[in-house]
């Protein structure tokens, strides 16, 4: 995290960035966004907005997005802020990627409850495949960053790739994944465990099981 | 009013106040970071730590906690000292130990205080964090890895520069404090924030390396760059004032001071006249007093005497000098030496009667031709706080960034006759309301106007005068107080066409219009005057001589001498006793103390400090009208503005970088 | 004791059904919430009250009383607000997940009924940023309780006007903290307020706010529609209720299950785990409220009651009830070493202890994890964890001082021998 910092400034982000705008779906769905602060309190719009133009950068340029600093410069116009202060949430908060990523941000959960479940091993399948932490692969593919929890516990271990999670990971699981990513198909997202739905015991449901094949209204029992 | 106990002993303290004041009042010293009375409270160096019952079994950031009724805290208990010695250690563990080499090394409150409160050693066997250096402009030095993340700066310019720029990026350990881009800090209070630092992160870059504080004499002093009579501290070391430091003084600049005051120093030692000069033939040559004394006295001009006073002069200058004047039959004085003419019969008229502490009360405010922020920096901070509480400020003149709401009605000043209906309901609806003139409206003679609208919206009333002034010389109301003001101003002495003119430093007078006088400069530096001299006398800047000075708010304060002036140049009164002789006229004063007497006698407020009582406001003129458009406001370049900040090496790399965007090369290190 | 499927709260907690609005009535949310309105602010917080339910976020204070708290009528025009923390981040929780994007109108629900209570204008759902999916789920559900009448002016037709909005967060655990939290809202970097003010007085735009727990606002509804008495007939004293446990780590079937408050561990881990990977011998330590609890060793809390009080008795707490059990394979320092790493990471850098003990910590305990050190700084450390607890503005600095104190507290052997170990390898080395 040390090493985290703001892409620099300089005529070519200038010239590639300097123009940022909207498009005219984004402009909407900004105008949208702020009207869910009350009057006067745009500046609440800040974390959605840089969030909707990292993703409007990511469609531009094929990647999860990031933030150059002119599009920060875009939002904090847009928002009536002082750009320092701009720059402070985009710097404090992580999923803002200030340097640009590649295709696929490969995210691995670290913490201790996927390190229980072997989250060394997804690590290691994903540097077998290439990649390194903290840096992209030359092929602009994969950017590779160990993350802390995301909340997946029950089916760890688990990486985020973009938008979607890929949980009860094995390496072959992992690099089945990455193979089918790099090769254009989007693959079953979600646990990879075979029979599992979601966090239920795994093969064994011990209660609700009657959701299973309904949608069972209890409210008769109670 | 609740009362506390602290340490067992009971106290009562003021309802509002923290357990940190309340510790204060009963005497007890209470460690502090980033507490600092006039900045929001952040409560995140955790030294202030005290024990405090009721309350959770841990200790308390007094700094935010309030004082309430029955409270017992603690300052000396077991916890509380380890509380600090932990926090004290946490705040050392990355911080570098290389006090022999920083500058704040002698008055560094991370010092000072892991003395009094740090356990002995270092327990931390892991490597320190280092941070890059963030440039943030040519007076601000930062060594970042020393900073300890108290955000005093980041406060300090949001809340009272009003210039949000400063910012901590990132989190954790790896929060950095930082512009925007390492942009240089713009505005013209940016060096406050070393003062504030807490360590030797931010430090002043031209005094780097500069001198120890132990090694420094401090001198208690009035800044002259601007007519607020800010408080300062020289400190000298020798013959040379080395820094200059803002002193508190909650009336006039609180504990600010602005970066043009602060920084004209090193031009106290640059382009000094430390000699005599006489013109032959057209070009200046050096010469001794006795053959300067001999060129004057060939003048010969009788009565035929003008006295124009320049911004930066004192009081006892200006007295001595009407008195040779007078001695010589003369009564041609002027100190506003622009060719502004208002009518100065009644000093009320021409005063800031709000007072600078007074105007953060104003509810409405109408501020016409004044460029605060380059004419009296620190007015405008109190101008922020009345604004922060609900002031509503309007603008006539060019526009310009005040740093908080206000309605700009355009720069023409007809408007003063047809006030827009916002402005005339705000006026009536404020319980005190204050209107603000500058230069530029002086200059284009609508007080008058001034004084009807202070008619129209009662700005005096019960325990309130609404009505200012606001001025940019250092000398202008003690030169009104002592009579430098002719009807017709400086066109006058013109008019009169005076064998000899006097020049008190006069540096921004347009000498081509006196072309058939002699003149003879007193003054310290060799700047404007000094090219049209005909005789220079070498004399003491404000650092070099005792002086009274009387602020735009017709403050009475007192300057002392830090130094000697320079080679053979003389403090001004005892080179004008000395002309007196000359000319072969008495003034009736042969030292200081006699002259500063006499003064008194004459113009009995000088000798008291404080407030000046000046009387009620006069009524406006009957014929008062105002028109003409305001172009623009007197100050082109805020860090250029008397001879001093234009010999100064540090203020003309402001000026080239801030105000003319020139980029300069960072000198590899 | 063990819960049975009718008395579960969260019936489509594994998402076997759809989440919809249609599907979410089919189950019983939405039926009639005119009515539970009807009752009056003051017997909704009543029955809260009377339930007996504590929230669900960690800390576990009294959810009615935390409602009573706001102001009955607002004296200078401000609005109040309810802020629901869905920023689930905390090491081991992945409950209110489940309940986004499974059973997301039992949170909208809940929203309106506690919005309603408190007399709030609006509420604000902060989601963590990484839960993407589950915040598309979660707009498209208030879109549909819009759509439908529920939210909004006139919401379920009575009276009041109530509005529901989703904010994002963005990659920080410490916007779980209420007042960093609200920071993040107004759209400023998350660091926590200095606290009094409390939100109750000023919160949320200066406003009185209530900040609470995913869950515990999720539960509201049924434990109005079936009565106090009904939630309060499960647990122990003081540890009323139904509850979402996640079991993670080293079981034979990780999950998260609603059960009966102050379950045994042991049953917990029997009936819905499969036991603990290798057998209850191979049990070597757990945490069971999440990572900032301090960690139990196995044959403390076999037969403990999962509750407030009875992790309490063991040195340890409730948390979120996310358990998260190691069996012996474990390199136990580097398991709390790497929380160390996760609080270092997510300290916000506002207050010194923290800033600068969270990182100093994390150091000396990968140290320790590999034994390059001295006995000393064994002791050396809990002094350091010590001077950060109870030292810093919001509670991270307790929770990232607390599972190193639980493990000297019940590893220092471990950790000894460790040094110990390299000490002795470094000596053959020279030798």
């Amino acid at each position: 995290m040390a090493d985290r910092h703001p892409e620099p400034d300089s005529p070519e982000l200038r010239a590639r960035w300097g123009n940022f705008a909207w498009t005219e779906a984004n402009a909407a769905k900004a105008k949208e966004i702020i009207t869910r602060y009350p009057e006067g309190r745009q500046r609440s719009a800040v974390m959605p907005l840089l969030d909707l133009a990292q993703r409007q950068v990511g469609a531009e340029t094929r990647t999860q997005g990031w933030l150059p600093l002119p599009v920060m410069e875009y939002v904090a116009a847009q928002l009536d802020m002082p750009i320092i202060r701009v720059l402070e949430v985009a710097t404090f908060y992580t999923m803002y990627n200030i340097q640009p990523v590649g295709r696929f941000h490969v995210q691995v959960c670290g913490t201790t409850p996927c390190m229980l479940r072997g989250s060394d091993d997804i690590m290691a399948a994903c540097k077998a495949k290439g990649m390194k932490k903290g840096h992209t692969t030359p092929d602009g593919l994969f950017t590779l960053t160990e993350v802390e929890c995301m909340g997946n516990c029950a089916s760890a271990p688990m990486v985020q790739i973009n938008d979607d999670n890929y949980e009860d990971l094995t390496a072959e699981r992992v690099t089945h994944i990455l193979d089918e990513l790099a090769a254009g198909r989007q693959p079953k997202t979600g646990t990879q465990e075979p029979g599992r739905h979601t966090v239920e015991p795994a093969g064994a449901l011990s209660n609700l099981t009657a959701m299973v094949s309904e949608n069972h209204d209890y409210r008769g029992e109670w | 009013m609740p009362k506390v106990k602290v340490d067992g002993v009971e106290l009562e303290v003021p309802q509002g106040a923290t357990v940190l004041q309340a510790c204060e009042l009963a005497g007890k010293e209470i460690p502090r970071f980033c507490y600092h009375e006039r900045l929001s409270i952040a409560g995140n160096c955790r030294m202030c730590l005290v024990e405090v019952k009721p309350g959770p079994p841990k200790p308390q950031a007094s700094c935010a906690l309030p004082a309430t009724e029955g409270q017992e805290i603690r300052t000396d208990s077991e916890m509380v000292k380890k509380a600090r010695e932990g926090v004290m250690e946490f705040l050392l563990i990355n911080h570098p130990l290389d006090c022999p080499i920083c500058d704040q090394g002698g008055e560094c409150d991370l010092q000072d205080q892991s003395v009094a409160y740090g356990r002995g050693a270092s327990r931390y066997h892991e490597h320190k964090r280092a941070v890059t250096e963030k440039y943030m402009g040519p007076l601000i030095k930062t060594i970042m890895t020393r900073c300890i993340h108290c955000t005093r700066c980041v406060r300090f310019s949001e809340e009272i520069a009003g210039v949000d720029e400063i910012g901590a990026l990132y989190r954790g350990e790896n929060m950095q404090i930082s512009t925007y881009l390492e942009k240089a800090a713009e505005h013209e209070l940016s060096a406050n924030v070393i003062d504030l630092c807490p360590v030797g992160a931010l430090t002043s870059r031209p005094y780097a390396f500069e001198a120890r504080p132990w090694e420094l004499k401090k001198t208690l002093a009035i800044d002259v760059s601007d007519a607020l009579g800010s408080n300062i501290r020289l400190d000298s070391r020798g013959r040379e004032v080395l820094r200059i430091l803002p002193r508190v003084n909650d009336d006039v600049n609180e504990e600010w001071l602005s970066d043009r005051g602060r920084y004209m120093v090193d031009g106290l030692t640059r382009r000094r006249l430390d000699k005599p000069w006489l013109r032959r033939d057209g070009k200046l040559v050096a010469a001794t007093w006795a053959e300067a004394f001999d060129a004057v006295a060939k003048i010969n001009p009788g009565s035929s005497v003008a006295v124009i006073a320049g911004d930066l002069v004192d009081c006892e200058t200006m007295f001595a000098a009407k008195k040779l004047a007078g001695a010589l039959g003369s009564t041609l004085l002027e100190g506003r030496q622009t060719g502004l003419a208002y009518d100065a019969s009644n000093l009320a008229a021409v005063n800031f009667n709000s007072t600078l502490a007074g105007i953060e009360d104003a509810d409405a405010v109408l501020i016409v031709g004044s460029m605060i922020r380059d004419e009296a920096p620190l007015l405008n901070t109190r101008l922020r706080k009345a604004v922060k509480k609900g002031a509503k400020v309007f603008i006539v003149g060019p526009e310009w960034d005040p740093t908080y709401a206000a309605t700009f009605l355009g720069d023409d000043l007809s408007i003063l006759g047809n006030l827009p209906q916002a402005l005339v309901d705000a006026f009536e609806g404020a319980s005190k309301p204050a209107v603000i003139l500058g230069g530029a409206a002086l200059g284009k003679g609508a007080l008058g106007a001034g004084l009807a609208f202070a008619e129209r919206f009662k700005l005096v009333r019960d325990g309130w005068n609404g009505f200012n002034v606001v001025h940019m010389a250092a000398s202008r109301m003690g030169g009104l107080m002592l009579g430098y003001a002719q009807d017709g101003g400086i066109a006058d002495l013109v008019a009169a066409k005076p064998k000899m003119v006097i020049s008190l430093g006069a540096d921004e007078v347009d000498f081509t219009k006196f072309a058939g006088s002699m003149i003879v400069h007193i003054g310290h530096h060799g700047d404007k005057a000094a090219h049209a001299a005909d005789v220079i006398l070498p004399a003491a800047a404000f650092s070099e001589k005792d002086g009274t000075y009387v602020n735009t708010e017709g403050r009475v304060q007192y300057s002392e001498k830090a130094v000697f002036a320079p080679g053979e140049a003389r403090e001004d009164w005892t080179i004008l006793r000395a002309l007196a002789d000359a000319l072969g006229v008495t003034v009736g004063f042969d030292s200081f103390d006699q002259l500063r007497a006499a003064m008194v006698a004459e113009v009995p407020a000088l000798g008291t400090e404080g407030l000046a009582d000046y009387g009620a406001l006069p009524a406006a003129p009957s014929d008062a009208k105002a028109e003409g458009v305001i172009a623009g406001y007197p100050i082109k370049d805020r860090y250029l503005t008397n001879a001093i900040g234009r010999a100064s090496p540090t203020l003309q790399r402001c000026s080239a970088e801030l105000v003319h965007g020139e980029t300069f090369a960072e000198a590899a290190e | 004791m063990s819960l049975q499927d009718k008395d579960r709260i969260f019936t489509n907690v594994y998402g076997y059904q759809p989440w919809n609005l249609k599907a979410a009535q089919a189950r019983g949310d939405w039926d009639n919430t005119k009515a539970l309105l009807e009752r009056g602010q003051d017997a909704i917080i009543q029955e809260v009250k009377d339930s007996g339910l504590r929230g669900r976020g960690g800390a576990g204070f009294p959810t009615g009383m935390k409602w009573s708290f706001m102001p009955k009528e607002s004296k200078d025009g401000r609005p109040s607000f309810l802020v629901i923390n869905a920023d689930e981040s905390e090491p081991g929780s992945c409950k209110d997940r489940e309940i986004i994007r499974h059973d997301p109108h039992k949170l909208l629900e809940g929203a309106l009924v506690a919005g309603f209570a408190m007399r709030a204008r609006a509420a604000y759902i902060y989601i963590r940023g990484e839960y993407i999916r589950e915040a598309e789920t979660l707009f498209a559900a208030r879109d549909e309780a819009y759509a439908a009448g529920l939210l909004g002016k006139n919401a379920c037709g009575s009276g009041y006007d109530f509005d529901v909005f989703v904010h994002r967060g963005a990659g920080a655990y410490i916007c779980g903290e209420e007042t960093a939290m609200i920071e993040s809202l107004e759209g400023k970097k998350g660091q926590p307020r200095l606290k009094p003010p409390f939100p109750a007085g000023a919160g949320l735009y200066g406003c009185p706010t209530t900040v609470n727990n995913v869950e515990s606002i999720a539960v509201a509804p049924t434990i109005l529609r079936r009565g106090a008495s009904w939630f309060s007939s499960f647990g122990n004293e003081n540890n009323r209720g139904t509850k979402l446990f996640q079991i993670s780590g080293h079981v034979n079937r990780p999950c998260v299950v609603e059960e009966a408050m102050s379950i045994s561990f042991e049953e917990l881990i029997e009936k819905h785990c499969g036991g603990i990977r290798g057998g209850w011998d191979n049990l070597l330590a757990v945490i069971p409220g999440g990572s900032s609890v301090p960690l139990v060793p196995g044959e403390q809390i076999r037969h403990a009651a999962m509750d407030f009080d009875g992790l309490k008795a063991l040195g340890s707490g409730l948390g979120t009830a996310a358990v998260i059990v190691m069996d012996k394979s474990t390199d136990i320092v580097r398991a709390i070493s790497r929380l160390s790493y996760f609080y270092k990471h997510e300290s916000c850098g506002q207050c010194t202890p923290c800033r600068e003990g969270t990182g100093w910590m994390w150091r000396v305990m990968e140290r320790l994890r590999t034994g390059d050190a001295d006995l000393a700084e064994i002791d050396m450390l809990q002094e350091v964890t010590k001077q950060v607890e109870g030292h810093t503005i919001c509670a991270l600095g307790d929770a990232a001082a607390w599972p190193i104190q639980g493990l000297i507290r019940h590893f220092r052997p471990e950790i000894e021998r460790r040094i110990a170990e390299r000490a002795g390898d470094v000596r053959e080395a020279a030798e």
